[in-house]
């Protein structure tokens, strides 16, 4: 009686062991800034989404989704994964300082994914991923100079003042420069909220008594602007341009049903999707395709295009099923 | 009769300890298997740290009768004063770390001392309302630090200032995990004992509350009043100068739009758990350290059973209204 007690114990633990190897759960923590606007909003519904989709193609993912609303509760919010011994973490930074939990995430052994504005030291990432901020705003830039024939009086309202933005507002007087005729007025920051657009808007509205084109950081910023413009009821505003992609803008561009907003610019929320999948095949030591001639199954850092939209390609951007 | 007052005064005193007591055994339940990992609470109250010890002189600042809202933006800019004051020392004596730091810290001092004596100055001579000076300086000392910055980083060139932020003053491997005491921590609990300690049994202390009770009977009872509450501000600097030093170090940087953002509720929130009077003339300083944890605890729990971000908000806000519904009831 013993020894077939024994023997089934045994057997219980060797049959175990081999259905743990088989199907080894790998869980992904991801760390993102909470919804503080629309761009934001549909990061986060992407990256519910990447998580869905995961979890329903393979039950051995997990993903377990952290947005936080300050840089302190990031790092809190990083600490906690790592406690929850976190197979790899995906991590969109408020700003540098999650640099050293990074750090100790990456010397731990958890494979990790960093997004966008990254970390201040190089090698503690397996991944880096972001849009392309210069081209962000150069190609956007290039478009309005283009439409406003290289001439006329041009006003910017930027996002939150932070080094991305600096990139983008430097790039876009950088590419200015190159048209004499071309003024741009005023450089205001409208911290990527409508409301504070729309009132910087207002403020510009009084102060410039012609105004040929209007760029701004991000379509909610660009909508707000838009609103005040349509509430003094002048006509001298040819060109809004925002960018980001909000569902609602690329839904105008594609039916043409508004005069003032022709194209947008693509500075795509799905990054964190790509991000948790990329993740996923990274920490699982899969490769994106078996014929890649690589010494590293997938690149250490990855640029995703910003890609002007016009009428001609807005289908291939419109998320009818995200939020904003 | 004397038992009876004896067990009220003690469940008067104890009952933030019984709250917290039991919530460490909710957190132990809803958050399992990670929450009672030993590395998992020493996070927790390194995370509860920083707020934690604004919260301390916030305890002050509000048993005087005030409030102060430009904590969180006053550390940024005592942080970033004090980096680039280190940058500066490093280059300047070649290199010399100790030096840089040592005077880092000490800049940094000074600099939150006199911040929150600005606040001070601008309450008692000034007579304004605290809320407006403080609203007034915290759009003051976050916009100074951006614009210092351009809105970005200042990156500490030290690199034992970043090892300092990460220094544990213990650490013993027990077997189950290691348990260490970091820095902040240990600075939390030498400031809530001091501050604690000036509170209770000092001169200042008891005419700190008899202000915040009734600064017109404190003031006939030949009290200055201004000075009292004056030194509650610039005690409350010199505390905030503490918290931008652990946190600088943390990160060995200051990101002049994020650091500190939103302290100032956390540290609010602390301080009203721990059962001090938002209309000042009484409260505790150890209850405020009881607030800080569990409040932490509460995040971490909830974060450690995966619940959604956005009703750990909720969460948050029903157990500061619930506490001071249970401690007005209590009254």
């Amino acid at each position: 009686m013993k020894k077939v007690l024994v023997a089934f114990l045994v057997l219980t633990m060797v049959a175990s062991l081999g259905f743990a190897q088989a199907t080894k759960v790998y869980k992904v923590g991801v760390s993102m800034p909470s919804a503080t606007h629309g761009w934001m909003a549909n990061a986060n519904w992407w990256a519910t989404r990447a998580k869905t989709d995961w979890e329903k193609r393979d039950k051995n993912v997990q993903i377990e989704l952290k947005f936080s609303g300050n840089v302190n509760q990031q790092v809190s919010d990083i600490e906690d994964l790592l406690v929850k011994k976190v197979d790899a973490i995906v991590v969109f930074p408020h700003d540098t300082s999650v640099t050293s939990v990074v750090e100790k995430a990456f010397n731990q052994g958890v494979y990790v994914v960093v997004l966008d504005r990254g970390v201040s030291k190089e090698g503690i990432y397996d991944i880096y991923i972001t849009n392309d901020d210069e081209a962000y705003t150069r190609k956007g830039m290039e478009w309005l100079a283009k439409q406003m024939s290289f001439k006329g009086n041009l006003l910017l309202i930027s996002g939150t003042p932070c080094p991305i933005d600096t990139i983008r507002t430097d790039t876009i007087k950088e590419v200015v420069k190159k048209y004499p005729n071309i003024t741009l007025l005023d450089v205001q920051p409208g911290d990527w909220n409508r409301q504070k657009s729309l009132s910087v808007m207002e403020n510009y509205l009084q102060k410039y008594k012609a105004i040929d084109a209007v760029y701004t950081a991000d379509d909610d910023m660009m909508l707000g602007a838009m609103q005040a413009y349509k509430e003094s009821g002048r006509k001298d505003i040819k060109f809004f341009l925002g960018g980001g992609c909000l569902k609602d803008v690329i839904k105008g561009i594609m039916d043409d049903s508004n005069p003032l907003v022709k194209a947008d610019v693509t500075y795509s929320p799905s990054v964190i999707a790509t991000s948790i999948s990329y993740a996923v095949i990274g920490v699982r030591g899969e490769k994106l395709n078996p014929n890649i001639y690589q010494v590293r199954a997938l690149p250490r850092r990855i640029i995703l295009p910003s890609e002007l939209v016009t009428k001609a390609n807005a289908k291939d951007f419109y998320v009818p099923e995200a939020p904003f | 009769m004397n038992a009876t007052a004896a067990g009220k005064i003690d469940l008067e005193k104890y009952g933030s300890l019984i709250a917290l007591g039991t919530l460490f055994i909710l957190a132990a339940i809803i958050g399992r298997p990670y929450f009672l990992q030993i590395e998992n609470l020493v996070n927790v109250m390194r995370q509860a740290s920083y707020a934690g010890i604004i919260a301390l002189g916030m305890t002050l600042v509000i048993i005087s009768g005030g409030i102060d809202l430009s904590v969180g933006a006053m550390a940024a800019f005592v942080a970033s004063c004090g980096v680039l004051f280190m940058n500066w020392i490093l280059q300047a004596s070649g290199g010399n770390e100790t030096l840089a730091i040592a005077g880092g810290i000490v800049v940094m001092a000074m600099i939150g001392l006199l911040a929150g004596a600005l606040n001070g100055l601008l309450i008692t001579l000034g007579k304004i309302v605290p809320f407006i000076v403080t609203l007034g300086t915290m759009s003051i000392f976050r916009y100074v630090s951006l614009q210092m910055a351009n809105a970005g980083e200042f990156a500490s060139h030290s690199q034992n200032f970043g090892e300092l932020g990460m220094a544990k003053l213990f650490s013993l491997d027990i077997g189950v995990g290691v348990l260490s005491l970091p820095l902040p921590v240990a600075t939390l609990f030498v400031l809530a004992t001091i501050l604690g300690f000036v509170l209770d049994n000092t001169r200042y202390g008891r005419y700190l509350c008899a202000v915040g009770s009734n600064a017109r009977v404190a003031q006939y009872s030949a009290v200055r009043v201004g000075s009292v509450r004056f030194w509650a501000y610039a005690i409350n600097g010199l505390v905030v100068a503490a918290s931008a030093v652990l946190l600088a170090a943390r990160f060995n940087t200051v990101s002049t739009p994020n650091f500190g953002l939103g302290f100032e509720l956390d540290a609010i929130a602390a301080v009203i758990i721990g059962g001090t009077a938002m209309s000042g003339g009484r409260g505790s300083i150890w209850g405020t350290v009881v607030g800080v944890f569990m409040l932490q605890i509460i995040q971490n729990m909830l974060n450690m059973a995966g619940l959604s971000p956005y009703l750990q908000g909720v969460v948050k806000g029903v157990v500061i209204i619930a506490s001071v519904y249970i401690q007005r009831q209590k009254q």
